[in-house]
């Protein structure tokens, strides 16, 4: 038996134009119940003398003419239509429901499970709404506003607030002393709340790299130079630290010497031209994770390090120079070295501060930057 | 029977009937646009019954473990007991990951319902006297809301929340001056922080803003009951009457039908649609990050803003006065929410308007305001754009720092563009569509070309310009207008 | 005239003012809806390539080639027999034809033009042919996948047999198969994430466009990893064993265990935003609106 779409799309045309035309003619009919009740009020005021007139500008002025809104009727005492259709819709509701706790216990599958719940809250929601909306006599009610702000009490307020202190002396001295009281005793409560945190100290400033620290990645184990070949990146960490604060994580990478415009002095400190920065932002702190890194650099973009929150650029051949992106510094370069088995190791602490920007970040006693500039 | 006997029993001990009788009485304007707030109180409904079940399975704990169960990519991989917890919860927990699904959901639509009745409210000068107070109190609750859902989206601990948490560290050490101790103060020690952070986040998102959300919308809903409704101008509404449907029986059961279909959307968006796949995302470590990641939309604004802001940090010598992410991730908020609080205030200022309204303004009601809004909200928008630059370069090929470019000339241009054709917009509307105030209706009489007078019936306003009838009108109808 | 231009701006941007040749609702709904769906498929969806490539796998014997058995490997050295020399004649024919313009009639390059192939081996070639990268219409565009090769499989395998000629790595062996998974998608997270998204699904490097994994095969993976074309790191340092594990994962991406159902393209908030704003709040908007009045009469 084969379909006939013909048919049945026939029937879907025609009911939407049922529909619409429902729609059209219930807008007429209210419509039409408009110009009645306009004309009602035209001829209305065509018996009006002039004051009246004027009161009911006034009126206008502060809202609209204080014609009762007419009770609106309509489908009062429920169609069978719509009993019908709230009845279905209370059935499938419970079918739904049911479903919901069968499915549960014998297959808890989430799309069956959620289907299931939102169809019964779906039918039970429409039955409510249609039956509100359709089933029930509608009226329209009218309810005074009561206006707010009453002077006489407030003036009662004012005069029992100030007789009753009236006859104590000295009342200032006693309002300073309660006051000095309550916001003492609101410090003391504040204190607590400074406990939540260690101080920060030069706490923040500290880094767990120091000379001589080995470079090793996540299962431990040291880097030498060729672990880190040009054109690949790698994330290291110093050996036995916690990796997963923020000023561990280093990423890796190496580049050719004609490539690496640093001054001589920062390039001692890449060996074999392998260079290692914080793998953190100093924008946001997100991980630096992006490494753009051409195969033909004639023809495509410069060897760069992103931070993939926020698209800070740093230019690695210029020694993590920031090139786009919001991040306020440059990426800081821990300096390295090689130890006698040829393993790489930090020739020193961070010589920037790492991790997102705070007020001292660009201050300290042992801060000496070395510098990136063209070598 | 029953509800007789019921009631009996309540009024006799605690004296209900009279405040019963007015609540089934108590009249709400029928207005569809009046709803947008039930819809954000009936997401919360959901959120706090989602949530409790949630909350019976969450552990705050960032102790390394090693996944075991039944999920194939993460077995054997370390992971915190808050990420386990909520994987086991998504994977093994019959309707776990439905209740988890539809929570998120319903966050998202409990703000995004907030944000569109936020709107309506401005819109109409809904906030004007004597609504300022619950105005501040609802503005107060987006913003708790908002919060409230960055707290719970960083609970997890996945790879996207991970990266949302280290940018709130961020924007907390870079406040001007308090921000290290402050920031060190809240995680308990330097990022990734102390255990009890996830104790701290746990308990603010499952305690302490729900009961002050719960509290606000007590007073909202309390306050609103008090002032009723506002009404938009229609015939037989006045500033002093309120005009519409009773509690009981139609208003309630409309209502209840509301609450049943935003819970039911909220499930079938949590049953069939995925969000949040945090078994797809994977544990976070800090050296991890992953392209595409975003704050949920509702933080849209913020990664937008932090995209933007040109790479500049005040600085006095060597000490670093604003860091570059508060410029956005704190101080564009602050801003935003700054002038939101103002704007009952400007307002009055503004249009020199202190006299108290219960009936509404249309939008093309007053277009200066409207326009204003229409500016300053399309500035957060497009502020909010930024934030899928990323998505955009990808799908459409337009360079991404093309576009941040773009975006940041735009930042500037766009306010006085967009006042200036809304306004435009707005004051067109209003000369197209005739306010019902403004409708004249009545006899116009005019001098005719000979020297004597004509009468004409101008039953409808539309049919005789209103510069002919200015002097002669003599009455001036509410002629209920198509709308 | 002025308020006539602000007034035609105003609807040019922001549609007619009602009252005035206003679409019927339904109509307007419809379109609504429309726009809705389409920003969300724009910036959810798949990207355009893989579309095309959904199409691709239909079964195409040349797309779907698995690796060749040894006998018939494009050679990585020079050829041995008599079929061989005529393939790399004709692979240097259609070299010479259609690559040389950049690359150079002898294939060493043309300076700031494009790089040298001897030594890439047929693994790069095989790579770049075969997923369309190659040839490109401009050297500075950036070579993405596309979904009909340029060339027929018989002239792939000619020109790649020449390329392998010229010296390099011979077309490698995957197999994802012994790969564990969750070390997959570990090291992914570790090393590719950063890029290509954790699900795979593609991203950015300002200035390029990171592609999506769907629909790519174990061997694209292997060879990838090897070559790292145009921005891409070379990854030569994982193992084997590591190779096989990322590309389990990778393939495992392409049809991931979607527990919570449509899994709106797999890269979070934004699709999970446009779903809360066209799905949830519109369905919940559509409902007020149907059970709310409309009484500013």
């Amino acid at each position: 038996m084969s379909r006939q779409p013909g048919k049945v799309s026939t029937f879907l045309v025609a009911a939407v134009v049922r529909l619409l035309g429902k729609r059209g003619e219930k807008r007429e009919q209210r419509e039409r119940a408009r110009e009645r009740e306009r004309q009602r009020e035209l001829e209305r005021r065509k018996g009006m003398s002039q004051d009246e007139l004027d009161k009911l500008r006034e009126e206008e002025q502060k809202g609209r003419p204080g014609v009762p809104p007419p009770a609106r009727e309509r489908d009062v005492g429920a169609s069978g239509a719509v009993f019908g259709g709230v009845l279905l819709a209370l059935l499938l509701a419970t079918v739904a429901a049911a479903g919901f706790i069968v499915f549960y216990v014998a297959f808890p599958d989430t799309q069956l499970l959620g289907l299931c719940i939102g169809l019964a809250l779906l039918f039970l929601g429409v039955a409510s709404a249609l039956a509100g909306k359709r089933l029930f006599p509608r009226e329209e009610a009218v309810e005074e506003r009561h206006d707010f702000g009453d002077e006489e009490k407030r003036a009662e307020i004012e005069g029992i607030l100030e007789e009753s202190v009236e006859g104590v002396s000295r009342r200032r001295v006693l309002t300073l002393a309660a006051g000095a009281a309550g916001a003492t005793i609101g410090a003391a409560a504040l204190m607590p709340v400074t406990s939540l945190g260690p101080s920060v100290g030069a706490r923040i400033r500290q880094t767990q790299w120091s000379r001589g620290r080995r470079v090793v990645d996540e299962a431990g184990r040291p880097f030498r130079p060729e672990d880190v070949p040009i054109g690949a990146f790698r994330t290291g960490f110093p050996e036995g630290g916690k990796f997963d604060e923020l000023d561990a994580p280093l990423i890796l990478v190496r580049l050719p010497w004609d490539e690496i415009q640093v001054s001589d002095e920062f390039k001692r400190f890449m060996p074999d031209g392998v260079m290692a920065y914080s793998k953190i932002c100093p924008h946001a702190g997100c991980a630096v994770s992006i490494y753009r890194h051409p195969l033909y650099e004639p023809t495509e973009p410069r060897p760069a390090l992103v931070c993939p929150c926020h698209f800070s650029t740093f230019d690695v051949s210029r020694g993590g120079h920031l090139v786009f992106g919001p991040a306020g510094r440059d990426l800081p370069s821990l300096p390295l070295a090689l130890n006698a088995a040829g393993e790489l190791i930090a020739a020193s602490g961070f010589t920037e501060r790492v991790g997102p920007s705070y007020g001292g970040v660009r201050k300290g006693p042992d801060d000496q930057p070395l510098h990136r500039g063209e070598g | 029977m029953i509800v007789r006997r019921t009631v009996r029993f309540f009024d006799e001990r605690i004296g209900v009937a009279p405040k019963l009788r007015n609540a089934l009485r108590y009249v709400f304007p029928d207005h569809w646009s009046f709803m947008l707030g039930e819809i954000a109180l009936y997401s919360f409904v959901v959120l706090v019954g989602t949530g409790i079940f949630l909350a019976f399975y969450y552990v705050p704990s960032d102790a390394n473990v090693y996944y075991n169960g039944g999920y194939a990519p993460l077995r054997g991989t370390k992971m915190s007991e808050a990420y386990w917890s909520v994987l086991k919860l998504s994977v093994d927990v019959p309707a776990g990951l439905l209740i988890r699904q539809s929570h998120h959901w319903a966050a998202n639509i409990f703000i995004g319902a907030i944000a569109l009745h936020m709107v309506r409210i401005l819109f109409t000068g809904a906030f004007r006297k004597p609504r300022e107070l619950n105005y501040w109190i609802g503005l107060t609750m987006l913003a708790l809301a908002v919060f409230e859902g960055f707290a719970g989206y960083s609970l997890i601990d996945d790879l996207y929340s991970g990266m949302g948490l280290v940018i709130a560290y961020a924007v907390a050490l870079s406040i001007p001056f308090i921000g290290e101790d402050f920031a060190v103060l809240v995680w308990g020690g330097e990022y990734p922080g102390a255990t009890e952070f996830w104790s701290r986040l746990f308990v603010v998102h499952v305690f302490i803003v729900p009961v002050l959300i719960a509290g606000l919308i007590a007073a909202h809903l309390s306050m609103i009951t008090r002032q009723h409704h506002t009404q938009f101008p229609g015939t037989g509404r006045t500033e002093s009457n309120v005009v519409g449907s009773p509690m009981w029986p139609t208003y309630a059961l409309r209502s209840i039908g509301l609450l049943l279909i935003t819970a039911a959307v909220i499930f079938l968006l949590g049953g069939l649609i995925q969000i949040n796949p945090i078994f797809l995302w994977g544990p976070y470590e800090t050296y991890l990050s992953t392209n595409a990641a975003q704050p949920d939309y509702y933080l849209g604004w913020l990664i937008g803003g932090l995209r933007l802001m040109p790479p500049f940090e005040l600085q006095l010598g060597d000490y670093t006065v604003v860091p570059n992410p508060f410029w956005f991730g704190a101080g564009f908020p602050l801003f935003v929410f700054f002038v939101l609080y103002l704007w009952p205030l400007i307002d009055k200022r503004l249009f020199g308007d202190r006299r108290g309204h219960e009936l509404l303004d249309r939008p093309r009601d007053n277009p200066r305001r409207s326009a204003a809004l229409v500016a300053f909200l399309g500035w957060v928008a497009l502020v909010m754009l930024a934030g899928a630059t990323d998505r955009v370069f990808f799908r459409l090929d337009i360079p991404y720092e093309g576009q941040i470019w773009f975006l940041r000339v735009m930042v500037v241009l766009f306010p006085p563009l967009a006042y200036f054709l809304a306004k435009r917009y707005f004051e067109d509307l209003q000369a197209r569509d005739p306010h019902p105030l403004r409708r004249w209706t009545g006899r116009v009489v005019r001098r005719t070309d000979d020297g004597g007078f004509e009468t004409l019936d101008a039953t409808d306003g539309a049919s005789v310009a209103p510069s002919e009838h200015e002097e002669v009108a003599q009455g001036r109808s509410s002629t209920p207008t198509g709308s | 005239m002025r308020r006539r231009v602000g007034r035609l701006l105003a609807r040019a941007l922001l549609g007619p003012p009602p009252g005035r040749r206003r679409l019927p609702r339904p109509v307007r709904v419809a379109l609504a809806l429309l726009s809705a769906g389409a920003l969300l498929f724009v910036l959810a969806a798949p990207s355009a390539g893989d579309r095309d490539r959904v199409l691709a796998q239909a079964p195409d014997a040349d797309t779907e080639r698995a690796p060749l058995p040894e006998d018939r490997a494009p050679l990585a050295r020079t050829p041995a027999t008599e079929a061989d020399r005529r393939l790399v004649r004709e692979g240097r024919r259609l070299f010479v034809d259609g690559c040389s313009t950049c690359h150079g009639f002898d294939a060493r390059g043309i300076a700031d033009r494009a790089p040298s192939l001897h030594g890439v081996g047929a693994l790069a070639a095989d790579f770049y042919l075969r997923t369309g990268r190659m040839p490109l219409e401009d050297p500075e565009d950036e070579p993405r996948r596309r979904k009909d090769s340029f060339y027929t499989a018989a002239q792939r395998q000619a020109i790649v047999a020449y390329v392998g000629s010229l010296g390099g790595p011979p077309i490698p062996v995957p197999h994802p198969e012994r790969g564990r998974l969750s070390e997959g998608a570990h090291l992914f997270a570790v090393t590719c994430a950063g890029c290509h998204q954790i699900v795979a699904r593609g991203g950015i490097a300002p200035h390029a466009v990171v592609p999506d994994l769907e629909g790519v095969k174990a061997i694209d993976v292997y060879e990838a990893i090897q070559i790292g074309p145009y921005v891409m790191p070379k990854f030569a340092y994982l193992t084997p064993a590591e190779r096989d594990s990322i590309a389990r994962y990778v393939l495992w991406t392409q049809d991931p265990t979607d527990l919570g159902g449509w899994g709106i393209g797999h890269i979070g908030p934004i699709p999970e935003g446009m779903v809360t704003l066209f799905i949830g709040l519109f369905a919940l908007l559509f409902t007020i609106r149907a059970i709310g009045e409309r009484t500013t009469e």
